[in-house]
């Protein structure tokens, strides 16, 4: 049986061949896309190292089913920066420290533009904490990363400011 | 750096000792850097073990049709059909392999040990075609628990260190002791789990092999590797550019990637094997089990008489790497008489190996419990109790230290974290909530091992140079802080050194491990540097052309691309002039370094540091939180202050985890460790972390190597066990002598 | 994972129709059936994807305040929502404590209510479970079970429903719509998590081929809104399955309990309603005494299935800790960490 999938990877469409209904969202970017960004940290949604934006939300691309994605907007770490500029999450976790070895990074910094999208954390580190809770990094980059997604927040807030004004 | 600082986005500075971001932070941040599995040649097929769910026994049958009956699946390897190795597996490799199980024959000497290898056309096919193999087993009875074990007597623990110190008379110091305290503390097997699981991806070229895989020492690999497949050293080639994580794990040779070498070798294409999460619980490593007792002989003034430390260290059932947790009080308080001795016990269980501070961080948290104990009996402050205790000379040898700047580090660290006004007992500290608060603290130390290495500095004609050695970026940032110590040595901005490492065919790095390779590598880079810049020197001076021709015995100084005389500052002439009227297009500078072995006798060389904890309790559901962390650490001279405030902050919070998350939980009725994932194996997650300070103390160390440098990747775990132990006892009246602490330790 | 074959029916019935085929299993988000495919637990052999299907992934509010969710609400949209969370805050409380952030943003309702135990032995193919192979016994009887049931567990079976969503659930009388071969019918939540007694497969009252379409909140339980609260206790400040947990809320008048309601979390193979509890709280003051007997009532047929009487305390303590923290009044704005100990108010605790 042989599947066919619409996606937008990073604004761009594709179709999807799909021979195997096996095939996970992570697996589908890092082994047939050639999407290595998105990161595989544990296959079972409990360290969130692969995680991407679906429609604009934050999800674990492990525990997704691309044969149920049909139609889906996917987007991924390669996708985030504008060219050669950084997007302000990526900038802020350089500045502040707020990965090590970079293995938990593709998935901790979509996360935080997951979060800020959400608009629940406002400025507080606590929350920010909390929301960022489900990205486990084991060098142990998380006060960089905390610091990192508030930073990230104000300048992004500050950008919209400026442009609404 | 705290939350209130004001983030800026300048440069820092160009030098070494400056806090320079990331040089791989770009590609660390957009997803390009390129880990192991990220790599897919053409034709590439997937490999995926299966694995043992017996801890001890045979494998008796394995369905191979089946698994060769679903699509997609190449190949199946058992024992019946692995190809020869030209090493005998159940030999050590040294210096520092060990016996490893690649389906030599079908006994299972652990639970999760792999029993065959499925490789297919793509990862699903490969995955469910493991599944499929329906392993029927003989099994024996397994070893798991302190009371099933063989004891024995080790030759060594660690790597290759002594298993006993003794100097002074320990049964004579505790007779005379006005009080003896006697403790048992017990640590559990902890598995390193970086997030990156191991990985390879094999190419073979005839008798070439080319290897993606995440390595802590590339040199080493690159011989061990070619004695299994027969080959000579240069005919592999390991990249390792980027590792998600090693902590030790990735160091050492394991059997499944042997496994996935011989694959792709056999069926002649490049073949990936990436083990499961809960595979990495067995066959690469992972911190044993300790069961440590303590004996502190206490003077009525508060001193130590005699400290003995005894440590039952867990290892494997067929090889030996034992935790050498004992020695951990070896070279910390002062005491006339010491005896620290191991004991072996043997389990069914993978090989344990080095893990973050190996046997300082199981050996630590013991000891700080135990001093902070042995404080409390004496009536004293836990901080005044150490400094009471503090070793001026290296205890035992009398030896001085290489620097030891640790009276700054429990000063400046107790200021920050406000330790003065301390009550002595325990329970006597709310917060407004109601929880209960405590405040301890732990001596941190980890030795400074220098491990030999090589490097290369190139000065191009264009004034910039290149720098080369085979080392491994797993985090603590080598990229960019050897960058920095090759920048100085050439009198360069770090902006002008291009840096290549993480493949072996550059010169041998070392290894990056023991929290040794900054100093190790940085040594190498750094005589390397120094060497181009004297071939340099030696061009200008000789050359009646240049401004500094006959500067002689008085000598030049490189500075920002320039030689200047040292006597006369308005004599100077750039790299690039100096290059260009000899008609060179470089200057090939090189060095293999180690440390002076005349200052490595005549020193005992640490890094040191104190570590504050402050801890909430819920005094009712026994909820733990570490609400605050102050560490103070002194290592030497500081590349780059970011980076190592990295590293100090990773070590305390894996401190956080040793003491209250870490531990495999296993059924010793089969072996199994019933939690070898991610959701039950725990480890901290941000919300655990609310707040971490690490303070760098100056230390000026001209005995460790040329460049003052000792390392920082491992101390941060040392102390921070104990101090949050000890603050949960100052919180709870509760004493922590087994990790990790659970809600019902707290509650009673 | 096995191959299997992928069907998207286009409504309901469609999907009824292809789940009656033996080996069939519904897909929501996935994020707990793909795991447990992938460790081999499930092996079925049809997904009938269910995400599509129209008109199940809605909040509609009943003329008579009372509130319908359909089965595809993502978890964290209900939580978000702001008139929800103001109604049923505990509700609202404990979908936040599960899980992360990521799961929440894809984790259905319905898949919620359906997700499986976490005992690692159900977990692990090659231990005995009842659960998973009928008959074959249970090795978590004396094995490692630190964070079994306490409750209504048997000999048979100790394990615990890990949802905390369904505690508050439970506690506020929801009701589940389900649809089947056999047509439509509902259930209260509290009758939908079966007790393992001989049968422990059968873990819930969904027939064959049913279909969970929605999930209801009455009116009555909106009277709880200013007093109601859930807590949970982890081993790790976030990103863990409860220890234990418990839902608490009150109605308060004058000074004077009107009606109470508490349920218990990761104590029992499904979320614990304490009734004998709630009924000694009706009328009472909101002391310390009434919430502490209350609690003992709540456990009073607690008894250890193995290493975990620590759990019984346990349990009997944070439901007094959950009433007096409902007592105290639903906080304004949703606690940073929730459900967390650490974020209760000013002298909540009671035992020390
Ligand atoms: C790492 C991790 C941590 C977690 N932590 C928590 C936690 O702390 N607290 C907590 O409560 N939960 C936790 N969860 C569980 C999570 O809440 C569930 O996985 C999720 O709610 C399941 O929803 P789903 O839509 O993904 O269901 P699926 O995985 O798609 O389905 C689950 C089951 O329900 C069936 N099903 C789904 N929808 C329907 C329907 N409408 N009708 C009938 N049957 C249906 C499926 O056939 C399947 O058997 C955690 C999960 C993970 C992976
Ligand atoms: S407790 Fe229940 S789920 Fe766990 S092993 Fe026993 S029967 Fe299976
Ligand atoms: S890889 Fe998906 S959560 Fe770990
Ligand atoms: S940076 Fe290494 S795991 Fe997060």
């Amino acid at each position: 049986m042989s599947l066919s999938i619409s996606l937008t990877i990073n604004g761009q469409p594709r179709t999807i061949a799909l021979d195997d209904p096996r095939v996970t969202l992570l697996d589908l970017l890092r082994e047939r896309l050639d999407l290595t960004g998105t990161k595989k940290g544990c296959d079972r949604g409990q360290c969130g190292a692969c995680t991407v934006l679906v429609d604009g939300r934050r999800i674990n691309s492990c525990l997704s089913l691309v044969a149920s994605l049909d139609g889906a907007d996917v987007q991924t770490i390669e996708g985030l920066a504008d060219g050669d500029a950084l997007h302000p999450v990526q900038a802020a976790f350089i500045e502040a420290d707020g990965f090590q070895c970079g293995y938990c990074t593709p998935g901790q910094i979509m996360s935080a533009v997951g979060l800020i999208k959400e608009g629940h954390a406002s400025g507080d580190p606590e929350r920010v904490r909390e929301l960022m809770s489900g990205n486990i990094c084991r060098c142990g980059a998380y006060q960089g990363i905390t610091e990192a997604v508030l930073e990230a927040q104000k300048v992004m807030a500050d950008k919209k400011g400026r442009n609404a004004a | 750096m705290s939350l209130d600082a004001p983030s800026t986005n300048a440069r820092y500075g160009s030098n070494a000792g400056q806090p320079l971001t990331r040089r791989d932070g770009v590609l660390k941040v957009t997803g390009r850097a390129t880990y192991a599995a990220d790599n897919h040649p053409d034709g590439m097929l997937y490999a995926v073990t299966a694995v043992s769910r017996i801890a001890r026994g045979r494998v008796t049958s394995l369905d191979v049709e089946a698994t060769k009956a679903h699509p997609g699946v190449v190949e199946v390897m058992t024992p019946a059909s692995r190809p020869p190795l030209a090493h005998d597996p159940d030999e050590k490799m040294p210096p520092f392999g060990f016996r490893i199980e690649v389906l030599q024959d079908s006994t299972v000497r652990y639970a999760n040990q792999p029993i065959a290898l499925v490789i297919a056309e793509t990862l699903e096919a490969a995955t469910e075609g493991a599944a499929l193999l329906n392993p029927q087993y003989d099994a024996d009875e397994p070893r798991t628990g302190i009371d099933d074990g063989l004891r024995f007597d080790p030759p060594a623990v660690g790597v290759g260190g002594p298993p006993k110190a003794a100097f002074g008379d320990v049964e004579a110091g505790l007779a005379k002791a006005a009080q003896v305290l006697e403790r048992d503390y017990v640590t559990p097997a902890q598995y390193h789990n970086a997030m990156e699981p191991h990985a390879v991806v094999a190419e073979w070229d005839g008798d070439h092999v080319m290897l993606d895989m995440p390595n802590q020492a590339l040199a080493m690999s690159c011989a061990s590797y070619a004695t299994y497949f027969g080959i000579p050293p240069e005919n592999v080639t390991i990249r390792s550019p980027f590792l998600g994580g090693g902590f030790g794990s990735k160091a050492i040779i394991n059997g499944p990637q042997i496994l996935a070498i011989l694959a792709a070798r056999a069926l002649k294409r490049p073949v990936k094997l990436v083990l499961s999460r809960a595979q990495m619980y067995g066959p690469v490593g992972h911190r044993g089990g300790t069961w440590q007792k303590l004996r502190i002989g206490l003077n009525n003034d508060g001193q130590l008489t005699a400290l003995h430390h005894k440590s039952i260290s867990a290892t494997s059932s067929f090889d030996d790497f034992l935790e050498p947790a004992a020695n951990a009080s070896t070279h910390l308080y002062a005491s006339p008489a010491l005896l620290s001795e191991h004991e072996g016990i043997r389990l069914d269980t993978g090989t344990p190996g080095p893990m973050r501070a190996p046997g300082e961080a199981s050996g630590s948290a013991a000891l700080e419990v135990a001093i902070d104990e042995a404080a409390d009996a004496c009536g004293m402050d836990p901080l005044d109790f150490r400094l009471h205790n503090y070793a001026e000379t290296e205890p035992g040898s009398g030896r001085p230290f290489s620097s030891k700047a640790l009276r700054e580090c429990y000063a400046e660290g107790a200021k920050r974290f406000g330790w003065a006004g301390r009550p002595l007992a325990s329970r006597q500290m709310r917060d407004k909530n109601g929880f209960l608060v405590g405040w301890g603290m732990g001596t941190a130390l980890f030795p400074c091992p220098h491990f030999p290495a090589e490097a290369r500095a190139t000065l191009r004609a264009d004034g910039t140079a290149l720098v080369e050695t085979a080392g491994a970026d797993m985090g603590q940032g080598a990229w960019t802080a050897l960058a920095q110590i090759a920048a100085e040595a050439l009198g360069l901005d770090p902006e002008q050194v291009e840096l290549h490492s993480g493949i072996s065919t550059l010169p041998d790095g070392g290894i990056a491990g023991g929290s040794g390779h900054t100093a190790s590598a940085g040594l190498a880079l750094n005589n390397a540097g120094k060497d181009a810049i004297a071939q340099l020197s030696e061009l200008a001076t000789n050359d009646p052309a240049s401004p500094l021709f006959g500067a002689g015995n008085i000598g030049v100084e490189a500075r920002a691309g320039r030689l200047y005389r040292r006597d006369d500052e308005t004599r100077s002439e750039s790299y690039a002039e100096i290059l260009a009227r000899a008609g060179r297009r470089e200057i090939v500078g090189t060095a293999k370094a180690s440390r002076d072995p005349a200052a490595a006798e005549a020193h005992a060389m640490f890094s040191h540091g104190a570590v504050f904890a402050e801890v909430k309790v819920d005094p009712d559901l026994g909820q733990i939180r570490v609400t605050r962390l102050v560490g103070a650490f002194a290592a030497g001279r500081i590349i780059n202050p970011r980076l190592v405030e990295s590293q100090y902050f990773g070590g305390m919070i894996w401190g956080v985890s040793f003491a209250l998350h870490e531990e495999a939980i296993i059924d010793h009725r089969t072996g199994r460790i019933m939690n070898a994932d991610l959701a039950e194996y725990h480890v901290p997650i941000n919300a655990d972390i609310p707040s971490l300070e690490a303070i760098l103390i100056p230390e000026n160390d001209p005995f460790v190597n040329a460049i003052g440098v000792k390392g920082v990747g491992e101390i941060g775990i040392t102390g921070t066990v104990g101090a949050i132990a000890n603050a949960i006892w100052h919180a709870t009246g509760v004493r922590v002598r087994k990790f990790p602490v659970r809600l019902e330790d707290i509650i009673g | 994972m096995n191959r299997f074959d992928f069907i998207a029916p286009h409504n309901i019935s469609e999907a009824v129709a292809a789940a009656a085929e033996p080996g069939s299993a519904y897909l929501a988000a996935g994020t707990n059936l793909l795991d447990l495919m992938k460790i081999g637990v499930s092996r079925p052999v049809r997904l009938i994807d269910i995400t599509r299907l129209p008109g199940l992934d809605r909040i509609e509010w009943q003329p008579d305040g009372g509130v319908r969710i359909g089965a595809m609400v993502r978890n964290s949209d209900l939580a978000y929502d702001p008139r929800f969370a103001r109604t049923f805050p505990a509700v609202a409380e404990a979908l936040l404590s599960g899980a992360s952030a990521q799961l929440r943003n894809a984790a259905t309702i319905g898949g919620n209510l359906m997700q499986r135990t976490r005992c690692a032995y159900f977990q692990d193919t090659a231990s005995a479970c009842n659960r998973r192979v009928p008959g074959s016994g249970c090795d978590a009887l004396h094995g490692e079970n630190r964070l079994h049931a306490v409750v209504g567990w048997s000999e048979h079976c100790i394990a615990t429903h890990p949802s905390d969503f369904c505690v508050p659930l439970a506690a506020l009388d929801a009701v589940v719509e389900l649809e089947g071969p056999q047509g439509k019918r509902e259930i209260p939540l509290e009758d939908f998590h079966r007790l393992p007694g001989e049968t422990p497969e059968q873990e819930t009252a969904l027939a064959p081929a049913e279909l969970i379409v929605a999930l209801r909140l009455p009116a009555e339980a909106a009277r709880f809104a200013a007093n109601a609260r859930y807590l949970k206790l982890r081993e790790r400040t976030s990103y863990a399955f409860a220890v234990v947990s418990a839902a608490a809320a009150l109605e308060i008048n004058d000074g004077v309990i009107s009606h109470a309601r508490l349920a218990l979390g990761a104590i029992a193979a499904k979320p614990w309603r304490a009734r004998e509890a709630e009924a000694s709280l009706a009328g009472a003051e909101p002391t310390l005494e009434a919430f502490t007997r209350a609690a003992g009532f709540a456990l009073a047929d607690a008894r250890p299935s193995g290493d975990n009487a620590f759990k019984i305390e346990l349990a009997r303590r944070i439901a007094v800790r959950a009433l007096i923290l409902a007592a105290e009044g639903t906080p304004e704005v949703m606690p940073a960490l929730p459900a967390s100990p650490f974020s209760t108010t000013p002298g909540a605790s009671h035992v020390a």
